[in-house]
Parts: structure tokens; sequence; C-alpha cells
């Protein structure tokens, strides 16, 4: 083996250092441009975030330290506990309808042996369509003179109803849009689920005498377990942020629909342009989801 | 990921009966691989009872899934007068197609339209550049910090926009270090767009998969990094880069509160915003509007229909995988 100067050992050590550097100057160039969009509207709205929750922040003048003063604003307003009542109702409903339902439903279509990719196309079609037209849609099917519910209603002789413009049925019509809206997203996903039970688990259980219901209990349901987890908690995120059904049903000042979003949307660009009162609304939520995202992303990343 | 209709096995079913009499249909898959909850020599004993439920099914499902569209096609071509009869007619007796036309320039549509998809190709193409740009350094050429900017990469899965939402409408109004202003530019959707940590970790595990010795070959060859990207990694990742751009795509089209944020200016809006506004605003008549709701549907509808495997295939691998 030849023996090496030690300028020998120098220099390709500075070689060596000089590709390295190269090597990694141009793997951040191919990923600069994406990097700078994550800083700019990720990491940095984050920390900005955070700020801005504790200053006064309202284009007018310029922004300056409040401490605690948004924080204590927001528990001082009557419309915070409302948003987060109807915010934790309308989650508590949606659940009840877009985490059961689709269960059952695909439960159901899987033991279908016909039309199934025509089932699985119906249910998913509302998923495509933009949120806004299903809502504005269905704007049009609550209204309380002649639309289709109502019309429908009267043709079998039963009441009508006032919809979206009565604050007793208010909160459950936007929970039936958003339902009929999202719930094919759930139905597919627990239908892919379903298909990756193996059958021999039912031979099994069959042999054994167990009953149709006592298969859908003792093997299904277990089979299921983690994909369910998952959905709830991937459905009580996007529920709790719940924005366009009471924006465009119900109006932004509604108290009976009025949810977080809603408030915080209320707050930094209807009445009040009020920056950090919505950046301190926002950081609650925040909170409450982060905690949901957290596990999900636990329980999802270690079962890779 | 077959989560598509399964393939339909050959109609013949348990036991071989010549040309079967059309009412007692056999029932197809009895292999066990289609095993399911209830056996298919179940279903085929209890047979009118499955071809009960099942045509109730198809019933519910037509009427609580395709009703509602139709309704909006069907109410799109009445007439005003028609339209508020207050028993509503199922099939139009008017027929007034110039509906539709009458809303793309009443409710200038046209303009919404093209935003739109301006906004939707012009996002598809720069967060796609920039993700698989990503991607790439991260997956193939390992730069230091790299498991660190991976992990505040996927740390902004846990962000929930809403949290973002007002912060980073101030970073539109005026973006740090450059100080221009992004309002009512198609910029303001296409940026945010690329920060999508969700596409990087698609196609970072894609990338993943396909082995050095493929790259390092190419590299003996007298390819640069460049080259190795366009002509190795993207031709094998065909598939996975159908399914990022097709949801890509259909987020922004389907975004709303985003847009109702950065694009104030009617001129600049999307058909989904100019929608929202027009039904709180305008005074154009029911029938035109659910015109215009039917145009602003039937893109995704048709994005749908043609690409229906990979929308359902990758929303169930997604799920399961995160």
């Amino acid at each position: 083996m030849a023996v090496l100067t030690a300028a020998e050992v120098r220099e390709s050590r500075t070689a060596r250092l000089r590709r390295k550097i190269q090597d990694n100057l141009l793997a951040y160039a191919f990923m600069a441009a994406g990097l700078l969009c994550f800083a700019f509207f990720s990491w940095y709205p984050l920390v900005r975030g955070v700020i801005l929750s504790f200053q006064q922040n309202n284009f007018v003048v310029p922004p300056y330290w409040v401490g605690l003063e948004n924080y204590r604003a927001l528990f001082d307003d009557p419309l915070f506990y409302t948003a987060w009542k109807n915010t934790l109702l309308f989650t508590g409903l949606a659940l009840v309808f877009g985490f059961v339902l689709p269960f059952f439903i695909a439960v159901l279509l899987n033991e279908f042996r016909h039309f199934s990719g025509f089932f699985r196309i119906l249910v998913y079609l509302p998923v495509m369509l933009p949120p806004i037209v299903a809502v504005l849609l269905w704007r049009y099917f609550y209204d309380p003179g002649n639309g289709l519910f109502n019309s429908l209603l009267r043709s079998v002789g039963l009441p009508e109803s006032q919809w979206t413009q009565s604050s007793s049925t208010a909160m459950i019509s936007l929970v039936l849009v958003s339902t009929w809206a999202n719930l094919g997203g759930a139905t597919l996903m627990y239908l892919a689920a379903l298909q990756g039970i193996q059958g021999e688990l039912y031979e099994a259980a069959e042999l054994d005498g167990a009953s149709v219901w006592q298969r859908l209990r003792h093997v299904t349901l277990p089979q299921m377990r983690f994909i369910m987890l998952v959905l709830l908690l991937l459905q009580i995120i996007a529920t709790m942020q719940v924005f366009i059904e009471p924006f465009a049903l119900t109006g932004t000042s509604n108290p009976d629909t009025i949810t977080v979003l809603v408030l915080v949307y209320r707050y930094a660009f209807t009445v009040n342009q009020d920056f950090g009162l919505a950046a301190a609304m926002s950081m609650l939520l925040f909170v409450v989801l982060g905690a949901f995202s957290a596990l999900y992303l636990r329980l999802t990343r270690t079962a890779d | 990921m077959t989560l598509t209709a399964p393939p339909q096995t050959p109609i013949g079913g348990v036991t071989p009966a010549p040309a079967p009499p059309r009412r007692k249909r056999r029932l197809a898959g009895t292999n066990p691989a289609t095993r399911t909850l209830i056996s298919s020599v179940d279903l085929q004993r209890h047979r009118g009872l499955y071809f009960t439920v099942l045509g109730l099914t198809i019933t519910v499902f037509v009427l609580v899934f395709l009703v509602p569209l139709y309704w909006m096609f069907a109410s799109a071509v009445k007439s005003p007068a028609e339209y508020a009869l207050s028993t509503p007619t199922f099939i139009p007796n008017s027929w007034h197609p110039e509906n539709y036309a009458t809303a793309w320039d009443n409710m200038r549509i046209a303009k919404y339209f093209t935003n739109t998809v301006l906004y939707a190709a012009g996002g598809w193409l720069i967060a796609l550049i920039f993700d698989v740009g990503v991607a790439y350094a991260l997956s193939k050429l390992k730069p230091i910090f790299g498991k660190i900017l991976l992990g505040a990469v996927l740390a902004s899965l846990m962000l929930p926009a809403s949290a973002l939402l007002v912060p980073a409408y101030l970073t539109v109004v005026d973006v740090p270090l450059v100080h221009v202003n992004l309002l009512n530019t198609p910029w303001a959707l296409w940026l945010p767009a690329a920060a999508n940590a969700f596409n990087v970790y698609v196609l970072k595990r894609f990338f993943d998969q396909i082995p050095d010795d493929l790259l390092d070959a190419a590299s003996i060859d007298g390819a640069g990094k460049l080259r190795q990207l366009w002509s190795i990694m993207l031709p094998l990742s065909r598939p996975v880069l159908g399914v990022v751009s097709i949801f890509i795509i259909i987020a922004l089209w389907k975004d709303f509160l985003w847009p109702l944020l950065v694009l104030p200016e009617p001129d600049a809006q999307t058909l989904s915003v100019a929608l929202s506004r027009l039904a709180n605003t305008s005074q154009v008549p029911p029938t035109e509007f659910m015109a215009g709701l039917a145009i602003a549907s039937v893109p995704m509808i048709v994005v749908f229909l043609i690409f229906q495997r990979s929308i359902i295939g990758g929303l169930s691998a997604g799920s399961m995988k995160g």
C-alpha cells in the first residue's frame, strides 16, 4: 500500500470537503424554493401567530405589546363561549352522523356482489363538489318557502320546518349538509379497510357457530379498530374547523351557529379588524387541535 | 391498491346451472378471497332478500346522492316561474338551456372560471416542482440537516390551517424580507399550495423505494443530479406524480376560506368565492344561480369520473399511511 505524504492527505481531505460542500449546495438548491414556501407560509406564521396573540394589531396603529390582554378580552366576550359551545355541538352531531353512518354504509356495501363501482362513485360524488357549491345548493333546498325539503314535507303531509332560519333547527341543518358533503370519504376508507380483513377469519367464526351479528361484533369491529380511531381523530380535527356551512348558511353573526373559526374570521376580517384578538382565538383552537393532530400522527407513523 | 370495483368474477356461482332464468340471477364471487361478513353461499340462499336490500340501497343512494345534483342541473333549465311553483316539477316543463349561457355572461362566470383554472394550473405546476425538489433532495442527496428539515416539514402536518389563517394572511399582505403585497395576485394561492407537507411526504416515500444503484449507474455515465432526477426518478415515479397532481388540483379547486381572504378584489376571485359573494349580494334569479353552481361543479365531476381509480385508491392509501 502506498504511503501518503502529509500534504497528499491534506489535499484529498480538502478535496473531499469541497465535494461535500458542493453536494450540499446542490441539494439545498433543489430544496430552496419549496423550503422558502414552508418558511413563509407554515413556520413563520406559526411564530408570528404566537407573537400576534400578545399584541394589539389592527393596521391602524403600529402593533404594540399588550400581554394577555387579548386573551382576557376573549374570555370577556360572551360570543367566545357561544362559539365553543356551538363548535362542540357541531362536532358531536357531525360525529354521530359522519362517523357512525359511514361505517354501517361501508359494511353494507361490502356485502354487495353487484354495482360496487356504482356505489362508490355515488357516495363520493358530493365530496368532489366544491364545498361552497354543496352548501349553496342546500341553501335553496332549505328555503322555508318553496325549497325542495319543505315542498317534499308538504307533499307527504308532514309539518314544514324553518331549517336554517330557526334557532332550534339551524345547527342540525348545518350538520346535515356537512354530512352529505363529506360522508363519502370516510365510507371509502372504511371500505378499503374492510377489504383488508382476511376472509378466513369469517370462515372460522362461522364454523364456530357465530351469527352474522356476532361476526360483525367480534371479527369486523376488532379488525377495524385502528382505522376507526384514525378516522375519529381526522374527523374531530376537520369538524372543529367548520367554517363554510355557518358562513354561507347562517352568516357570521348568528349566535345559534357561530363557530370558533367563524369567530376568528369575524374578529379579523369583518367588524373588529382586530388581528391580535383573532390570533389569540386561533391559538386556543390550535392547542386543542394540536393535541388531536399529535395523537393522529403518532398513531399513523408508528403503525408504518 | 385495487380498491375500486373488485374484479368481476365470472357469473357462474356455486352450482353451474345452464342458462339460468333471467330473474334468478346468480351471485358472483365465491372464492375465499372475496369472503366477507356473510358468505356467498348464504347470500345465494337468501337471494330474494339480497336483491331486495340491494334494490333498496340503490334507490336510497340515487335519492340521496344523485337527485340533489340532478336537481341542480334541472332547476337551471327551468323558467323562473316554474322554479317558483309550490309543488316543484321533477322533470322541467319549460326548457331553457340558455340559462347556462346567461349565467355565464351575467354573473361573469367566464372570468371567475378562467381565474380558477389559472390558479389551479399554476398552483399545480409550482407545488409539484417545488415539492419534488424537496422530496428528491431529502431522499437521494441527503444533505446535512436533512433529517431536521424533514421533521420540520412533517411537523407542519400538525398545524391546522385555521391556526395559521391570520398570520399567513398578514404574511401575504406584506411578505417578510421582500415586502411585497400578494393580495389579489395568483401567488397568494400558488406559494402556500407548495407548502404542502403531505405531498412532500408521499413523494419522498416513493423516491426512497427507487434503488440508489440506478442513480449511481447514471452518475458513472456522467449524468448530473438534475439529469438523474429528470431521466430516472421522474419516469419511474409517474404513478405517484399522477396521484399527487390530482390531489393538488382538487384541493385548489375546492378551497374556499383562503381564497376568500386573499382575493378580496372581485376581478381576482375564484368561482367558489365569487358564487358565495353573488349569493348574498346579487339579484340573479335562482335558476341562473343554479346554472352557476352547476358550471362550478362540472370540472370536478369530470375529473372524478376520469380519475376515480386513482382518487379512490389514493384516498384509501393516504388514510392508512398518514
